[in-house]
């Protein structure tokens, strides 16, 4: 029975051994001070235990050397643990150049995943081993939270905004996904199994499964709302219908800085996309009116993500 | 600390020889009608109007617990169903932090003793003393009626847009409730600080003070500065609720994260509100069962300050995970780590306090050192919870949870028992049954463990909290800790059962019956309606067991002299 229980988690990320080295230290720096203090409380407790005999405390005013000891080893470890936290933490927050990009809708109570090449799953996620994965995350409706404790990553996902969280699994397996913040009823049933595979049985799985490329689904978006009659995609149109394109040339300008009308700007990323979707007015490109009707409730999250997807897959200069 | 009572000339004889019979008047025989007892402004009686409210709340929280734990023995979710779970949790959170965490030591321990420790008559405002009980039981009441009606479930964190528009429960009026009570708070907060100020007797300075006084007023500081911020937070969300103005849901405009920052500028002093106490209680047992002054009685005082002024500044290690700034992240960070340092000069102190020391073990003495030994726990899984890099990992999960309970239940439910049973003859006159005191210690902290410490490895092995149903392999650590929970509660039940016997048959306790230094000990027990006999002039240290030997002889300065005449 006992060799079934797990006391550790698996450790199936390139993030985990870095996690877990800085968990132990911890775990002997606690039992050591645990042991010391207990130690010390117990052993002052019973040898001066008042045994009746005529023994008077004696009376200590304090002692500030020994505060300052007491202070600084504190400060000290702490300090340090802060330090290496930070490190480990900060060279994890940028996923590497190679990673494969895919996209994660929450709602109550499911996730819903799009691989790049099109193909969606519902709870689960299927990767392949050895390769950076970077999650672009909303939701729907509530807060909920990615968490695969076998990575040792988590990170929120929050309606009207995009959070990203990247891990490059290193052990072929099964794990669990859950939803770590608290969002309602279906709460603790909303998550699925992450199953880590061998290249060549992702592309397998992957060419079993349909679905259209994001950029794909984005470009047929993007011409059933008709945006082309504003939005030129190609840098030689000059004029739209007999006048000049009302809207700012959308190729080649994802990543890359755009000015603002008013002054000031803005890199455009997912974010200022849907943004600019969802508020057109927000912040107005420079030299533009601000004329563009919102597509609140008439587009979902995961079409915002696919139109984005459409956009960052124009080539040409601003 | 000694004292002298200048009694008025012509009545210390009667004084003397009424203190001595069976019938001298007590703050409890001072009226009997049940308006004696609910218009009262005397601080003792709402002290103890305090304590049955406080313990009637402390079952009901209690009671949510034992149905969590019961659901969470197995995996699959066979007591309760997941809306009656989500309700459960939330309404153990809600009950046992505003209800009985926040107000368990500054109002039942606090009001007691603050205005005797620092020789008042009573606290500077005694109806807003009422004012404030009142208020708590209206909240009370509301919270009540709503677990009734079918019960709150956005957990005790009311995180939008959740609560705001998804939550098909009573948020409304939960977000009145509290509301309400955080007033409760603020007036309590207001009045200690006040009382603090302006009413120590002549002769005690604020370096003579008890650390005890120090602890009720680091936490008043933070009641008065932190609840208002809870109060508009929950007005807002209530705004957002009813009335569907767009402030956190981001479909008509908000941003949920902002919710998070509110709530959190509130909620983390606010644990600081339920721990500073439980930190002063310590020092008076630790100094009472040693015989010994406070080691390093300045360091500890100040220590209380330093922690509610850092409690200000470390919401932020909440939202690690919520996408906030990197670099907002790091300054939180950093900044909890430093609230480590003075809570380890407490625990150290303490430590130190007992050598050389002429220790009793006693009931109060076993929940002190079992606090000591809990908080370092709770203190030091803290420091785990503020590296940003491991937090990213069980934030969220029952590690999270294991660490809270060390610290707001191992830490502080201990300190309120152990201060509960060290002033309980003062209080009522009678001694609590001593042998039964220390099994029910050792009882509540065997099944304290038990419960908590399995939570420890099932959060990192990746449990999330607020989990119905959780997978198969968490199922070893969840029924040990089900089977700690009942330990537990018979660990619980037995004060409440033998401290109400206690006040009919325990042994008569005398003023002093611990031989503890300290004003309370110096007058009747109970006390009489006024505390004193009369005026009260102090001319010694806190904790004057004895001279230190090798130091300088304290001085007394003229000016001590003609405060004694004023």
């Amino acid at each position: 029975m006992w060799k079934d229980i797990p006391i550790l988690p698996e450790s199936a990320s390139t993030i985990a051994p870095h996690v877990d080295l800085i968990w132990w230290f911890l775990v002997a720096l606690t039992v050591f001070f645990v042991v010391l203090i207990g130690g010390v409380v117990v052993g002052l407790a019973s040898y001066y235990r008042n045994r009746n005999d005529g023994r008077k405390a004696v009376q200590i005013e304090g002692s500030t050397s020994l505060e300052l000891l007491w202070s600084g080893i504190p400060l000290v470890i702490v300090l340090a643990l802060f330090a290496w936290g930070t490190i480990v933490y900060v060279a994890t927050l940028k996923a590497p150049a190679d990673c494969i990009d895919m996209t994660v809708v929450g709602k109550q109570w499911m996730w819903k995943v799009q691989h790049p090449t099109g193909v969606r799953e519902i709870n689960d996620l299927h990767i392949p081993v050895g390769q950076a994965i970077r999650l672009t995350m909303t939701s729907e409706d509530v807060i909920h939270s990615y968490f695969i404790p076998a990575f040792r990553v988590k990170q929120d996902v929050v309606p009207g905004r995009y959070t990203q969280m990247w891990f490059e699994p290193t052990k072929v397996g099964t794990y669990h996904i859950f939803c770590a913040e608290y969002c309602g009823t279906g709460h603790s049933a909303m998550g699925g199994m992450v199953t880590v595979m061998e290249r060549v049985d992702y592309e397998r799985w992957l060419s079993g499964a349909t679905g259209e490329a994001p950029e794909v689904a984005g470009k047929n978006l993007f011409e059933s709302m008709r945006c082309a009659s504003c939005h030129p995609i190609d840098p030689a149109t000059k004029d739209i219908g007999g006048a000049p394109p009302r809207g700012p040339l959308l190729a080649g300008i994802y990543g890359h800085e755009i000015d603002l009308k008013g002054g000031g700007k803005q890199v455009v990323n997912d974010e200022y996309i849907r943004e600019s979707i969802l508020k057109p007015q927000a912040k107005v490109v420079l030299n533009y009116e601000p004329v563009m009707p919102s597509y609140d409730g008439q587009l979902g999250e995961e079409q915002i993500l696919q139109l984005a997807a459409y956009i960052k897959s124009l080539k040409g200069t601003p | 600390m000694s004292s002298t009572t200048h009694t008025p000339p012509g009545q210390s004889r009667e004084a003397h020889a009424s203190a001595a019979s069976e019938e001298r008047s007590t703050y409890l025989t001072d009226g009997y009608g049940w308006k004696s007892w609910l218009l009262t402004v005397d601080h003792k009686r709402i002290a103890v109007l305090y304590l049955i409210s406080i313990s009637f709340f402390f079952l009901i929280g209690g009671s949510f617990a034992v149905l969590m734990r019961l659901e969470l023995a197995t995996p699959k979710g066979d007591v309760v169903d997941a809306e009656t779970y989500n309700r459960l949790f939330t309404m153990h959170g809600i009950v046992m932090i505003f209800f009985f965490l926040v107000p368990s030591i500054p109002a039942v321990l606090g009001n007691f003793l603050v205005p005797i420790m620092i020789g008042a008559r009573d606290l500077a405002f005694p109806k807003i003393n009422l004012i404030s009980w009142y208020i708590y039981v209206v909240g009370g009441l509301i919270t009540l009626w709503i677990a009734i009606s079918g019960g709150v479930d956005t957990g005790w964190t009311f995180y939008t847009p959740y609560s705001s528009t998804y939550s098909n429960s009573q948020v409304a009026m939960t977000a009145i409730g509290v509301f309400i009570t955080g007033f409760s708070s603020i007036l309590t907060g207001l009045n200690f600080i006040v009382t603090i100020h302006k009413m120590r007797a002549p002769g005690l300075t604020w370096f003579r003070l008890p650390l005890f006084i120090w602890a009720q007023y680091a936490t008043a500081l933070i009641m008065v500065l932190a609840t208002p911020v809870l109060a508009t937070t929950i007005f807002l969300l209530g705004l957002e609720r009813i009335f569907r103005i767009g402030i956190f849901d981001p479909t008509i405009g908000g941003d949920p994260v902002l919710f998070q920052h509110l709530f959190w500028f509130y909620s983390h002093p606010a644990v600081y509100i339920m721990i500073l106490p439980g930190m002063g209680v310590m020092s008076e047992l630790i100094a009472a069962f040693t015989k010994k002054r406070v080691f390093g009685y300045s360091f500890v005082a100040f220590s209380s300050l330093a922690i509610a002024i850092l409690g200000f500044m470390v919401w932020g290690h909440h939202m690690f995970t919520t996408g906030q700034s990197p670099y907002a992240s790091m300054v939180f960070s950093v900044l909890t780590m430093l609230v480590a340092v003075p809570s380890a000069v407490k625990v150290f102190n303490w430590t130190a306090t007992l050598y050389k020391g002429s220790i009793e073990m006693t009931t109060p003495m076993l929940y002190a050192v079992a606090f000591i030994g809990l908080f370092t726990i709770g203190g030091l899984t803290g420091v785990f919870l503020g590296i940003m890099a491991v937090d990213r990992h069980v934030h969220d999960t029952y590690f999270v949870v294991a660490h809270f309970h060390y610290v707001m239940v191992g830490s502080m439910v201990m300190a309120f028992l152990g201060g509960l049973h060290f002033w309980w003859p003062k209080m009522f006159g009678r001694m609590y049954p001593e042998a039964l005191g220390r099994f029910a210690a050792i009882i509540v902290f065997v099944g304290f463990n038990l419960t908590f410490m399995p939570q420890f490895i099932v959060g990192f092995q990746g449990m999330p909290r607020r989990y119905h149903v959780y997978p198969e392999e968490f199922g070893v650590f969840n029924l040990l800790s089900s089977a700690g929970a009942s330990i537990l509660g018979v660990g619980y039940l037995m004060p409440m059962l033998y401290l109400p016997w206690s006040l009919k048959w325990g042994k008569k306790a005398g003023p002093n019956p611990w031989g503890a230094k300290g004003l309370e000990w110096t007058i009747e027990s109970p006390p009489i309606t006024h505390n004193f006999h009369g005026p009260v002039v102090v001319d010694e240290e806190a904790y004057a067991y004895g001279e230190i030997p090798h130091a300088p002889k304290f001085v007394e300065r003229p000016e001590e002299e003609s405060k004694v005449v004023r």
